[in-house]
């Protein structure tokens, strides 16, 4: 109860599970980061994927959960601090904060909406059907075609677009959130808190970096079928 | 030097108020604030006009009483300083200055520039003490506390309960004021006893007064007249896990 109704406690579900979603996302990164390699790469590391069966699905549910409860609470402790100031100044002025750290809910939202879109385009194939079904079915060794899916969709300008102005979003969220959720598990203190500000930006970009470099390489015709 | 101020006019808790504009007219760069408003009062007095209402008391910096928002900043524009050490050279003719009251749910506004913290000292009261031994008085240093943990209390202990971090913080959050008072007894001997329901308690307190929940803007420290670290919080997230383990 203590954990899901008081002040402190919903502040440490936020960080436990926007932990989990960062590394999550890291992991992603990495599986993504095969498509380098070539059809050879993706397409193998696809099948792996599809082959853990059930654990599959497991994983699934417990990502769903994590996003879940990230998602309401992150509504519900956003709701509550608007509320705690009924009239606003004005003027204020903010002297430490940040961009990242005054549009967590915003960007929050944002990479929600991004995650729909994403599902829709890459798992469900309803989105771009022309391409996901059209030339989904199998490789020259009969997995599915997984790279080819992805370089037709990112020579489509449009899907670029969206993909890294979703990232900017991400990159926003991390470049607060990751330092937000070590001060919210107590790890800090005064000399260590500028040191993790700094990691939680460079973190933020890396991640940043590392996800558009695929679209942009394809755009660019570095990745090419 | 001359100002030109806006001020927040507001009747009592329950009024709309507004931002009134006056002259300051040669100010001294030597007077505080409070004395360019004692001054700006007296001006005001003699036209018929109602005086802003501000709060004040000690007017050096230790009681913290006074405060208002300085042109977006609590306690105005100098680090570390309330409103009372403030001074007008700080600032350059023809400068304005907009003043507005603390603004948060749980401080409702009582007349212009004053409001009601009686909020704060119900967080305190949730869980601000510490059980002490009665009867014979006691062994001297028979309770050792180190160096570095005396003046960690300390420092948490400079805050003056003035409410500009609630006034800065984005989410109108006191968990810097509460953090400070978490922490300047969950570090000494004497505070272990009600260590884990003094954070359950306090920071409850807190909620249910109104005020929002942090999410790490650090402006608190900031606007902190007394330069409390969020370090603080930090030590209370801690302490509320280690309460939650109990
Ligand atoms: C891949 C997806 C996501 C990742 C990796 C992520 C990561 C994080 C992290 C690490 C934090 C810091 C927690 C803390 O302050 O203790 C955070 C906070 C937050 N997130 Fe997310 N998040 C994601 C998605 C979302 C979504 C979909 C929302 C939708 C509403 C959201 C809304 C928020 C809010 C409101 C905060 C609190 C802001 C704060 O504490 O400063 N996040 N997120
Ligand atoms: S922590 Fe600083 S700003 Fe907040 S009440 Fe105490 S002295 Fe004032
Ligand atoms: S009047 Fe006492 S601190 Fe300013």
């Amino acid at each position: 109860m203590q954990m899901l109704q008081s002040s402190i406690g919903r502040k440490l579900v936020m960080a436990l599970t926007g932990l989990c979603l960062v590394g999550f996302v890291l992991v992603h990164l990495l599986g993504n980061s095969s498509v380098f390699i070539g059809a050879d790469g993706i397409n193998a590391y696809a099948e792996h994927l599809h082959a853990l069966g059930p654990v599959v699905w497991i994983f699934r549910i417990v990502l769903l959960s994590l996003f879940g409860l990230h998602i309401f609470f992150g509504i519900q402790l956003t709701l509550e601090n608007r509320a705690a100031r009924p009239i606003d100044y004005n003027q204020k002025k903010n002297i430490r904060t940040s961009f990242g750290a005054e549009t967590m809910i915003y960007t929050g939202l944002a990479i929600l909406a991004f995650a729909v879109y994403h599902l829709f385009h890459f798992t469900v194939h309803a989105t771009n059907p022309e391409i996901s079904v059209g030339v989904l079915p199998l490789d020259a060794v009969g997995r599915h075609d997984v790279f080819t899916m992805m370089v037709l969709s990112f020579q489509k300008f449009f899907i670029s677009a969206v993909y890294v102005g979703a990232m900017v979003t991400l990159l926003l969220h991390l470049s607060h959130g990751v330092q937000s959720l070590f001060q919210t598990l107590g790890v800090l203190g005064s000399k260590t808190l500028p040191v993790m500000e700094k990691i939680a930006r460079a973190a933020a970009i890396v991640i940043f970096v590392g996800f558009i470099s695929i679209p942009v390489s394809i755009l660019l015709g570095l990745i090419n079928l | 030097m001359d100002l030109t101020l806006y001020v927040w006019r507001q009747n009592g808790p329950e009024e709309k108020g507004k931002l009134e504009q006056y002259a300051a007219k040669n100010v001294s760069p030597d007077s505080s604030f409070l004395e360019m408003l004692d001054e700006v009062n007296n001006d005001l007095i003699e036209n018929g006009i109602d005086p802003i209402e501000f709060d004040n008391d000690c007017r050096e910096g230790i009681c913290g009483t006074c405060g208002c928002v300085v042109n977006g900043i609590p306690h105005g524009p100098q680090e570390k300083t309330t409103a009372c050490q403030l001074h007008m050279r700080q600032f350059s003719d023809g400068d304005s200055l907009t003043l507005e009251p603390w603004r948060a749910k749980a401080f409702p506004v009582v007349k212009d520039l004053v409001v009601d913290r009686t909020a704060l000292d119900n967080i305190i009261e949730s869980g601000g003490y510490t059980s002490a031994y009665t009867g014979e008085v006691g062994e001297a240093n028979q309770t050792l506390i180190s160096k570095p943990d005396s003046d960690y209390a300390m420092d948490a202990a400079e805050c003056i309960g003035c409410g500009a971090c609630v006034a800065a913080c984005p989410n109108g959050s006191a968990m810097l004021f509460t953090s400070a008072k978490i922490a300047q007894m969950a570090v000494l001997p004497q505070g272990e006893i009600e260590a884990a329901e003094r954070v359950q308690n306090m920071t409850e307190a807190m909620l249910n007064a109104g005020f929002g929940n942090c999410t790490n803007h650090y402006e608190c420290e900031a606007a902190c007249p007394k330069g409390v670290s969020v370090k603080f919080i930090a030590k209370t997230n801690r302490e509320f896990v280690k309460a939650l383990a109990k």
